[in-house]
């Protein structure tokens, strides 16, 4: 669905999230990928994510339970999540994602514990409200293709 | 993952020619599910042909299926099975597609590592559409450069070998349109057939070096190496390679390639010798593929090798790093390298492909690379391709410098604490040994593995460990190629290595330099135990027998530091304690 096409309350959301700082480019150039053959496909990639990475937030929390903390692992599975987190735009999360990596570059324990918690809210909050977001695109796109010019 | 529709398949007139890059085949590699989705929708809205894959095992099984069934390669730098720069390598050798590196991680050290291994280009996640989109450049580049060489090489229209509306036609085709006009002359170029190889017709389709191609590709670069010591160069091999359709330039670039190899699996190599011990157990078989050719099996099969520790490190050949092998400078390289790659663990299965080392020719390698060669005498016999010639003729490469090999050389576990922990790359060579030498499918006949070469060089009969320090550095250099003695080993199946000397070196040496012609009679398990064991001291690496002196450059004996003579003598298995490490250097000595 276009953008332009969405519902103002729609795109106000949308804005929001960027406005935010949660969403950057990386989001716009999915959305720029969603065609009639996909029209989901920002949603699909956001579920794939959340689907992928949910384990290794698990193994990341239990990696911090453990002491003393194998940093090198730590990194590695931050690297990851990182990874993944840019595939769709998560600008936030990504960003605590690379303070982590330098706060195990620097062997500092209570800083990884602080920005992993910081990041799991990130997470959870994202999630939330895309999901949102999604599914009013979704009904926006079912009510408006009547209307819209094709 | 979906395979790239054969719309090229369809020879002549293909869409594909006119619309390039339009169905350009790419092959994604990356662990990550989200990103593997989205690169796959990126790139077919740039209309290209995707197919996707998760593991790098995956993708380099793919391409080999399909040689010249893509164009390139993107592939994450962080995979879970194997490492991307592995991978990279890998790709560039036996495939000669370009590949582009993808990470999260920009770091300036991780792309520089990336181009040395050849990336064509690094990109940095999150990647957009405009950089997918060109891509093709790279593919074009590549087709341009084997044009412009074949135009410049007068290159032989030779056999084509046509495939007859293959994918490689087409894709060969791609965009040669105006660009292979001077071409045309050569071969016309409706013609479309492109050969497996490039000819000189048309449009130079990128040589697809299989494992026979690469093999006598290492023959090549085996024998020059053992006859004259030195001036290994692209005519040179591929003159002796007798392929008329290939060009020199063909060979130049894989011979490139090839020194890259060899040189990252001696890094390995010697990282694995540092970390000292080694068991081959331990091998990580992350890559069946076996680089160059040395498929997985003899990964694989490092785990059976009991004392499979010699990992002679065919990449000794490579040793070097591309650039600049000058030998002597390389001679060094390899000596140094070769001591740490004497841990004669199996360096991870990579490394195993690195067995193949070659000796170096000992003489004075100038600037192209020498590769000692010495042939490996054994020819894998399982390798699916007769992964290593069989020349035994590395053995002989020792000369008298070598003869000196430390008797234990092949210790598996070479266990060098010090600087010869390059046995690391030893153990590549060893550790080829076990599956490689047996030439277990894996093994690429990429190098001709100079284990066999080695271990009659490392089965010094006579236990002459005085000089063995030396030599075996001399061996090591000159030998690069280790060759899997511990293949030898461990796994010593009945291919090739007849290392079966099992308890007497000497007859290990017989082995080895019979191992010639192929004849290699399975290396017995109890070959490697002997040489493990405590037969070292017939390891001494004075092979005495060996013909070594031909190739054998005094000079190079000279070279190897002392320390060879220390690591050894830790050795508890063997009085002697041969270092092991000369063989792993062996095949680095690229030069």
């Amino acid at each position: 669905m276009e953008r332009n096409h969405l519902p103002r309350h729609l795109v106000l959301q949308r804005q929001s999230l960027f406005d935010q700082g949660l969403l950057d480019e990386q989001f716009i150039q999915l959305e720029e990928l969603q065609d009639d053959a996909n029209p989901n496909f920002v949603e699909e990639v956001v579920t794939s994510y959340y689907q992928n990475t949910s384990t290794l937030i698990v193994i990341i929390e239990q990696a911090l339970g453990t002491s003393p903390l194998d940093f090198n692992k730590l990194d590695g599975y931050m690297y990851q999540l990182k990874g993944s987190s840019s595939s769709f735009g998560a600008k936030k999360v990504k960003a605590d994602c690379t303070l982590f990596r330098e706060y195990c570059k620097a062997g500092n324990v209570e800083g990884c514990m602080r920005t992993f918690q910081q990041l799991k809210k990130e997470y959870a909050s994202l999630k939330r409200k895309l999901e949102a977001y999604f599914q009013l695109a979704r009904q926006a796109r079912v009510t408006g293709t009547a209307s819209r010019p094709k | 993952m979906s395979f790239s529709a054969p719309s090229m398949e369809n020879g002549f007139s293909s869409p594909r020619n006119e619309s390039f890059p339009a169905g350009l085949r790419v092959l994604v590699v990356d662990d990550d599910p989200t990103w593997l989705k989205i690169l796959e929708k990126m790139l077919k809205k740039c209309s290209y042909e995707v197919t996707t894959c998760g593991l790098a095992r995956e993708a380099l099984k793919l391409l080999r299926e399909r040689k010249d069934g893509y164009d390139i390669v993107i592939s994450d730098v962080n995979m879970p099975d194997m490492d991307g720069f592995k991978l990279l390598e890998h790709v560039g050798l036996e495939m000669d597609l370009p590949v582009l590196m993808m990470s999260v991680d920009g770091e300036t050290s991780r792309v520089m590592k990336g181009v040395q291994h050849g990336a064509c280009d690094y990109l940095l996640k999150p990647i957009r559409m405009k950089e997918l989109r060109n891509i093709w450049q790279h593919v074009f580049r590549k087709k341009i450069h084997e044009i412009r060489d074949i135009e410049s090489h007068d290159s032989y229209d030779g056999i084509q070998i046509s495939r007859n509306g293959s994918e490689l036609s087409d894709d060969g085709h791609m965009f040669c349109g105006e660009d292979l006009a001077y071409v045309k002359k050569r071969k016309d170029f409706e013609n479309k057939h492109d050969d497996i190889g490039d000819h000189s017709s048309t449009k130079k389709h990128r040589v697809v070096w299989s494992v026979d191609l690469h093999q006598k590709f290492v023959k090549a670069v085996n024998q020059i190496g053992f006859d004259s010591k030195y001036e290994v160069g692209p005519k040179k091999i591929l003159d002796l390679m007798n392929v008329p359709w290939l060009t020199r330039e063909n060979v130049a670039s894989h011979l490139q390639k090839y020194r890259l190899y060899l040189s990252r699996l001696q890094k390995e190599n010697d990282l694995k010798a540092s970390l000292g011990g080694i068991k081959l157990s331990d091998l990580p078989s992350k890559d069946p593929a076996g680089s160059f050719g040395l498929q997985s099996s003899i990964n694989g099969n490092q785990n059976d090798v009991p004392n499979g520790r010699y990992q002679f490190s065919g990449d000794n050949f490579f040793a070097q790093d591309v650039d600049s092998k000058n030998h002597e400078g390389d001679l060094k390289r390899v000596v140094s390298e070769t001591k740490r790659t004497l841990t004669a663990d199996l360096p991870d299965p990579q490394d195993m492909r690195t067995q193949m080392s070659f000796d170096h020719s000992f003489g004075s390698l100038d600037s192209e690379v020498n590769f000692a060669a010495i042939p490996a005498p054994y020819s894998w016999s399982k390798a699916p391709e007769n992964q290593f010639k069989e020349e035994h003729k590395p053995l002989l490469q020792l000369e008298d410098g070598f003869s000196q090999l430390p008797p234990s050389g092949i210790h598996n576990h070479i266990q060098i604490d010090d600087p010869l922990q390059s046995a690391s790359s030893i153990t590549s060579g060893l550790s080829m040994t076990g599956r490689e030498i047996c030439g277990p499918e894996k093994i690429k006949p990429l190098y001709p593995q100079y284990s066999s070469n080695h271990m009659s060089i490392l089965s010094p009969k006579e236990s002459a460990f005085d000089s063995f320090p030396v030599q075996s550095k001399s061996q090591m250099v000159k030998h690069q190629s280790f060759e899997p003695i511990s293949t030898a080993i461990s796994s010593m199946k009945p291919q090739g290595f007849n290392l079966s000397c099992i308890t007497d070196f000497e007859s290990c040496q017989r082995n080895l330099i019979s191992a010639t012609d192929s004849t290699f009679e399975p290396f017995n398990e109890d070959l490697t135990v002997c040489w493990l064991e405590g037969d070292c001291h017939s390891m001494n690496f004075g092979l005495p027998n060996v013909e070594f002196t031909d190739y054998i450059d005094p000079g190079f004996i000279a070279e190897f530091p002392i320390y060879l003579c220390d690591t050894l003598t830790s050795d508890t298995e063997c009085p002697f304690d041969p270092p092991e490490y000369s063989i792993v250097d062996q095949g680095l000595f690229l030069s």
